[in-house]
């Protein structure tokens, strides 16, 4: 093995990128379950996003129209699952899983055309001066734009949840829906806008995989991240700004991994792919374990369905 | 103003008539897809469902039909009788990998030994590793309060890893020049899974799924333990007081999912796919999760819901032969269908009610 041919400093600036899909997946997820929806279905919106993303991108040569696409169709889908939650009162863990199904099946289907497609460049950002700083430059401020947007928005989130009336609402929605719908609150409408927020951002995440992280197209190529991105949230105690930095950590252990891989570590290279699944298992674990810890701060209508009764 | 109303218990009528109404909504939607895929409707819904039972070539597929039915139901009979008491294990294409693999090393290591009992002895194998790797999510779940949901799906990657480690390394075929992939236990006399009659594609993983179906009814409606899966799931208080152990209850249903998913790896494994490959696995665990809820977690529901699914797969192979519609086409087929149950499954818990009046805002 040849831990040498490993440097520093470019495992540090791909850290960003392979922490952004998971990233943009979480914090949007953050949102839904933060209203009290769980919707297990982020690999399914994720993956419809990649498929949007890149077949959009492509047909247009357009990177921008390529995650707008993408954020749309995510959106589109998770409302799909919001008819089918909050209108229906269908059980949100089976119908998360049916979303993430059909999205699996969808994206394929869609995707037969642009598989071993060139995809489109997507340019990295120069911020003059910030991007020229030695080490700190090239990891922090030489990338493409999409890694800025995904932290601007956890920094929208956190201050639109803490601050704001509207954050304040969908709060209570969550934390207590019967109380919410009593003082007047459209509990259906406020978790429908939730669930198209967490939707359109698994939607980015995706599309972020397929056009820039990749990049490609292949057949089911988010390989997990959206259960690692439901997993995240968890890890972050539903907190904006932990998603950030869970999602970081995750990033730098999957570009490690990555790393080491291609370093030649004498194990073979399938253990090493394993990492990612079992650090996520195992940070499940610790904050899961100690009486419930996470749980304490988990959203208290998390998963259940509104029905008002009169 | 249409609304809702809660039924004071679920309507028995609806509760047979919405998988009907869920699959010929299905066929809708899906003759719709096909026809934006510039393919005939009514031609790819025929092939697809009636053609493999009473078209032209039906002997063929018909043997098919429970050779991908038996995997399917064996599966989704474990899963349903976790899903009734609220435990969710949507990891078994995991565990049935992870069956395939410990079912196979057995068979393997008795290479070229012929007795009877290897059979049996695989069996049992794969069960358990159907069964241990059930056991991560439970046990960390009574544990650690980890949330079984997540940690058996993560487990489901972890085991596709460990297959093609499995395939390119310790089970490969040693007398193939570093083809990856096992020996074909076809070959292999005492560890092959043949049909028992042959041509009819009943082979002894489908005979297993009958049993499984027959244990669980008696499980459900006549065993203490059936009760107490339904009390947790319908109702977790009034399951504690009734003196249920919630923490027996998950390693309970998980390691039954998981030992009916491992056998079922261990069956396919020795029959009809004949050997440990990287791409051994299809997505049987996962397409199981829709038969417990289309046969709506019920055994002899499933029994139904597993051959209605092995057809569209079969029917699907056969359109794709026949129509060039793309595989994945089915699967989204498969992933609307769920959809449509679960949606039209509110008629059979609420009213419908039409009124005029709005009410006082």
């Amino acid at each position: 093995m040849n831990l040498a041919s490993i440097s520093p400093i470019l495992l540090l600036a791909s850290l960003m990128v392979a922490a952004t899909p998971i990233l943009l997946a979480g914090i949007g997820e953050l949102v839904t379950e933060r209203a009290g929806v769980l919707n297990l279905g982020v690999e399914g919106m994720m993956i419809t996003g990649a498929i949007f993303g890149f077949a959009i991108a492509v047909e247009t040569q357009s990177a921008t129209l390529g995650f707008i696409a993408a954020a749309i169709a995510g959106a589109a889908l998770s409302l799909l699952f919001g008819l089918l939650t909050q209108y229906l009162l269908s059980n949100q863990v089976a119908t998360g899983l049916a979303l993430t199904l059909f999205g699996l099946g969808l994206s394929a289907l869609l995707g037969q055309g642009y598989v071993g497609i060139k995809g489109v460049d997507v340019s990295k950002i120069h911020i003059p001066l910030l991007s020229d700083i030695p080490v700190a430059g090239p990891i922090l401020f030489q990338h493409d734009l999409m890694v800025y947007v995904a932290i601007l928005i956890v920094a929208v989130v956190w201050a639109t949840l803490k601050f704001s009336r509207i954050g304040l609402i969908l709060r209570a929605v969550g934390e207590n829906h019967e109380a919410a719908h009593a003082l007047g609150y459209k509990v259906i409408r406020i978790r429908l806008m939730a669930i198209a927020f967490g939707g359109a951002c698994a939607g980015l995440g995706g599309a972020y995989l397929s056009l820039v992280r990749v990049p490609q197209w292949t057949e089911g190529m988010t390989a997990g991240a959206g259960w690692i991105a439901l997993a995240l949230v968890v890890f972050a105690s539903w907190k904006p700004w932990r998603v950030l930095i869970g999602a970081y950590l995750f990033g730098g252990l999957t570009v490690l991994q990555l790393n080491l891989q291609a370093a030649g570590m004498k194990v073979p290279v399938e253990y090493l792919s394993m990492s990612p699944y079992l650090i996520t298992i195992l940070v499940l674990v610790i904050m899961s374990s100690g009486r419930g810890r996470a749980h304490l701060n988990a959203p208290a209508e998390l998963g259940r369905s509104f029905h008002a009764s009169s | 103003m249409i609304r809702l109303e809660k039924r004071p218990t679920p309507s028995q009528f609806w509760t047979y008539t919405t998988p009907i109404v869920a699959v010929l909504l299905t066929m809708l939607a899906g003759g719709l897809m096909f026809a934006l895929l510039g393919k005939n409707p009514v031609t790819a819904i025929k092939t697809i469902f009636y053609d493999p039972v009473l078209g032209e070539f039906a002997f063929y597929y018909r043997g098919q039909l429970l050779v991908k039915a038996g995997p399917l139901i064996l599966i989704a009979v474990g899963l349903a009788i976790g899903f009734r008491a609220g435990i969710w294990n949507i990891g078994a294409e995991g565990q049935y990998i992870m069956g395939a693999i410990c079912g196979a090393a057995v068979g393997l290591a008795f290479y070229p030994t012929e007795s009877w009992i290897i059979f049996p002895l695989m069996i049992l194998a794969g069960a358990l590793g159907g069964t241990l790797w059930a056991m991560v999510p439970a046990i960390l779940k009574v544990r650690f309060n980890t949330n079984e949901i997540l940690v058996s799906l993560l487990m489901v990657y972890v085991a596709e890893q460990l297959l093609a480690a499995m395939a390119l390394g310790p089970l490969r075929n040693p007398e193939t020049a570093g083809f990856p992939g096992s020996r074909n236990l076809q070959q292999y006399p005492s560890a092959a899974n043949t049909d028992l009659i042959a041509g009819t594609g009943m082979h002894w993983g489908v005979v297993a799924a009958f049993i499984a179906v027959l244990f669980a009814y008696i499980l459900l409606s006549r065993h203490l333990m059936g009760f107490h899966i339904q009390l947790a799931g319908q109702s977790p208080k009034a399951a504690r007081f009734g003196g249920v152990n919630p923490k027996a209850l998950v390693v309970f249903c998980m390691g039954l999912s998981g030992a009916l998913a491992g056998m079922a790896g261990l069956f396919e494994v020795a029959g009809p796919a004949g050997q440990i490959s990287i791409n051994f696995n299809s997505g049987y665990g996962f397409t199981a999760i829709i038969v417990a809820f289309l046969g709506r977690l019920h055994p002899i529901g499933i029994l139904l819901a597993g051959l209605l699914m092995a057809l569209t797969y079969i029917g699907g192979e056969a359109a794709q032969a026949t129509l060039q519609i793309p595989a994945a086409a089915i699967q989204a087929f498969q992933g609307m269908l769920l959809f449509f149950l679960l949606g039209v499954d509110v008629l059979s818990n609420y009213r419908i009610r039409l009124d005029r009046r709005e009410p006082a805002r």
